[in-house]
């Protein structure tokens, strides 16, 4: 009998443009792999340009830790890599050659897994043991994917990956599912330890579930990895390949017709919108509304990400937009009646919603933060670089998409997510 | 709309650095996003943001705070006639009213934000909306008759002092709206306390009918004129003399039940400095020493400016606790000492005011031993998961 628990604070968001629950399957005419989704990495680069790749062939390597290295989703040739400011690498391009060439691993190797570790939510290290896996099998951000759609007839995969990622620690495998989840792929898990999540986001995270069951202390490790990527695992295991085939939702408001498209990781994701969005000036968002990342409508996914968000941009004038009663207005106060409302679905755009000012309000924070941690404390420890803080506050229990709704409700509009993610940073220079 | 739009896209580049106004920046700023929510668009984190901006916030208090306000302008015409054995019309009652209490307002909001304006440009930030709170929360908590100067000079203390010092709105250790209050108590105690200054024209004597003292009912009950204590209807609906907000009960539940309802206002404040004043009024009934002591709970939290003090100024969220359970030892402690104060205090009828006063200066303390709890709870976990 899986333990549940049920999480009281949070908030869900409810946007229109939830993703169709219908399969199309595209592919994209780039893949990137792109060194900016992840944290902490320095790259060196392995290939150049006119290479040929093999799915599987790295791309670059961490330049402090040359044992993990990068992967070519697909085989084909390196059309392009672009470097930003300082010679930044920002993304290897590759055009694929539609020959779906691979490297045969035979025995897998897990350190092309991309596993990621809290705390930092950096890439683990394969030459430690972490004291337990979690694996959260449902995103309760705003319009997430369903995964119980996703993992639809995967689940010989995924539980493969399953069992690979139990022989990685000497500890629990946890997956966690909403209390919702009919998915038999999920229900039928062997070698796990199934934990119930009840309750608004961020039940979906990670980061909380790991902070129920079992929280993260000064110096323990603990890996996480999403549903695709044990799927992923899986079949490396099985088949012996890598082979990042993922299931990406598209939704949004500005979309014209959403659903979920068949492709792979990093894919380009211009065959999806060409066509199909709203005219008007909007903003393509890798991942979700909350934490994803800002691209261009002809750039690529997020490593880590299950979907793509596009949503009207704001940059307008609104006169007396504090003053007027509110009726389509998103708020978790209730300072406008569109509370009245509830299961309204709302489109949002990405106006801030007023100036930025000094901390004032209290207490709001702790609504939308189901943990036993003061965020407000917290973030003005981070603000304030003291470390020692931090670490008392819980820092290693929390990456920024944890304490995303917080600045989403923020009041006095603070860029929380970064201030948090400098926190994290700060203190794993000084850890290292 | 587009034409005020346009027209502030004319003359904003005056207003920028190197243009004719730029001393006016931070004012025409702070105009035109009255005005105009600003086109910004987020540019990390989170893409989309709540509505909620500090504004509409304090909008809503003061929006909370419009029906002691309304009621404190028809009350100071009621009682200023009542002194003269008059019994006009509605009309002139509200006329008398707004007469005395619209320059109050006028002064306040003038003043303070003159000097709030001043330190935005020299800072160059926004102006916050701090002060439209407090510049309405000091009109309230002011006797009708106090001389307009008093109230410039007690704003403008309030902000340079109470808060622009420690850096501004969000930053300052004292509500400056009752240390507006707590300057002139001490500054000028004769033009805040006594029994003519409550009621409008008395102080300049004005003739008065035989019988009328213009006493509050703090004033009797201070007096131990317990028999003088107005009846509750009175108390409730607050058809007696007293500071301009504080009077009426129904007004201020109203104004309680918009902030609890928005969440803008903390109810576990309110709630546990009602808790707290009843405690103390309970242990007070106990002893009972003298008749002050036997007044019944509701009494004492119907007098004064008890509730007033316990919804709009005890809630503000920069001076009280910052943690939830602080929030609860804050208010109860802020309500306890509010009614010892009261009674025990000779000098002053009333201490509500130093009662939330010094538990700004604690609401510090008290978060600091609610985050260490938490702490010592993370380190202790931290420890044993070492151990086993």
């Amino acid at each position: 009998m899986p333990k549940t628990f049920t999480l009281k604070k949070g908030l869900d968001i409810r946007l229109k443009g939830e993703a169709e629950k219908t399969l199309r399957e595209v592919t994209a005419l780039h893949y990137a792999v792109k060194p900016t989704d992840l944290i902490g990495v320095f790259p060196r680069l392995l290939v150049k340009e006119g290479d040929t790749v093999l799915a599987g062939t790295p791309v670059f390597v961490d330049k402090y830790r040359d044992n993990i290295c990068f992967p070519s989703p697909v085989s084909g040739t390196v059309a392009e890599i672009r470097r930003g400011d300082k010679r930044l690498l920002l993304e290897v391009r590759i055009e694929p050659d539609g020959k779906n060439g691979q490297i045969d691993f035979g025995a897998a190797d897990p350190s092309k897994l991309l596993i990621r570790q809290r705390p930092y939510g950096i890439i683990a290290n394969p030459e430690q043991s972490p004291k337990a896996i979690h694996v959260s099998a449902f995103d309760t951000a705003p319009l997430a994917p369903d995964y119980d759609f996703i993992v639809k007839g995967q689940g010989e995969f995924f539980q493969v990956g399953l069992d690979a990622l139990s022989k990685l620690t000497s500890g629990k495998l946890h997956l966690n599912i909403s209390h919702k989840t009919t998915a038999v792929e999920f229900l039928n898990s062997r070698n796990v330890e199934i934990n119930t999540f009840k309750g608004p986001h961020p039940a979906g995270n990670v980061g909380v579930q790991i902070h129920h069951l079992d929280p993260v202390n000064k110096g323990d490790i603990v890996w996480f990895a999403g549903v695709q990527d044990v799927i992923t695992i899986g079949r490396l295991f099985r088949e012996g390949i890598y082979n990042p085939d993922i299931i990406l939702a598209l939704a949004g408001s500005e979309v014209l017709k959403t659903g979920y498209f068949k492709t792979r990781r990093g894919a380009c994701i211009y065959k999806m919108v060409e066509g199909n969005v709203k005219d008007g000036n909007v903003r393509y968002i890798s991942g979700n509304v909350l934490t994803g990342t800002q691209i261009r409508h002809d750039s690529f996914a997020g490593y880590y990400d299950s979907m793509v968000t596009v949503i009207p941009e704001g940059n307008y004038h609104e006169f007396l937009g504090w003053a007027l009663p509110g009726l389509n207005k998103l708020s978790f106060s209730r300072s406008f009646f569109s509370w009245m409302m509830p299961g309204k679905k709302f489109t949002v755009d990405t106006n801030l919603h007023g100036g930025e000012r000094a901390f004032v309000m209290t207490g709001q924070f702790e609504k939308v933060l189901p943990m036993n941690i003061y965020p407000m404390q917290l973030i003005k420890a981070a603000i304030a670089e003291d470390i020692e803080r931090m670490e008392n506050l819980g820092i290693y229990e929390v990456e920024p998409e944890d304490l995303a709704l917080c600045e989403f409700i923020d009041t006095s509009k603070t860029e929380i997510q970064t201030i948090i993610r400098n926190g994290l940073e700060l203190v794993r220079k000084e850890m290292s | 709309m587009k034409a005020l739009r346009n027209y502030l896209d004319r003359i904003k580049p005056q207003f920028e650095k190197g243009g004719r106004f730029e001393k006016l920046q931070s004012t025409f700023d702070a105009f035109e996003t009255f005005l105009f929510v600003p086109d910004k668009t987020t540019r990390s984190g989170s893409h989309i943001r709540d509505a909620i901006d500090l504004k509409r916030t304090m909008s809503m208090v003061i929006i909370a705070m419009v029906p002691a306000l309304l009621f404190g302008i028809w009350n100071t015409g009621y009682q200023h006639y009542l002194s003269l054995g008059q019994q006009p019309g509605f009309g002139p009652i509200v006329g008398y009213g707004l007469m005395k209490v619209i320059p109050i307002i006028i002064v306040s909001y003038v003043a303070g934000l003159g000097v709030e304006f001043i330190f935005a440009q020299y800072r160059g930030h926004e102006v916050n909306e701090g002060y439209l709170v407090s510049g309405m929360l000091i009109p309230l908590v002011m006797p009708v008759d106090i001389p307009l100067w008093m109230v410039a000079v007690a704003s403008i203390f309030a902000v340079t002092i109470g808060k622009e010092t420690f850096g501004g709105t969000g930053m300052n250790v004292f509500n400056p709206a009752l240390l507006a209050r707590a300057f002139i108590f001490f500054a000028y105690p004769a033009k805040i306390t006594g029994d003519t200054i409550w009621t409008g024209g008395l102080t300049k004597g004005e003739g008065v009918v035989d019988g009328f003292s213009g006493a509050t009912p703090l004033g009797n009950a201070a007096a131990g004129a317990m028999d003088k204590i107005p009846s509750m209807y009175d108390l409730f609906f607050g058809f007696i003399p007293g500071s301009i907000g504080e009077t009426s009960k129904i007004a201020i539940i109203l104004g309680a039940i918009i902030l609890i309802v928005t969440g803008i206002g903390s109810w576990r404040i309110i709630v546990s400095g009602i808790l707290g004043g009843i405690t103390m009024t309970l242990i007070f009934n106990a002893f009972a020493v003298n008749d002050y002591m036997t007044l019944s709970p509701l009494t004492q939290i119907m007098m004064g400016s008890f509730l007033f003090g316990m919804v709009f100024m005890a809630t503000d969220p920069v001076t009280a606790s910052q943690t939830n359970r602080g929030k609860w030892i804050y208010g109860f402690l802020a309500g306890f000492f509010a009614i010892m104060i009261r009674v025990f205090n000779p000098a002053y009828p009333e201490g509500t005011m130093l009662a939330i006063l010094l538990m700004n200066a604690f609401a510090p303390l008290i978060d600091y031993y609610v985050v260490e709890a938490n702490i010592s709870k993370r380190l202790k976990r931290a420890v044993t998961a070492v151990k086993s």
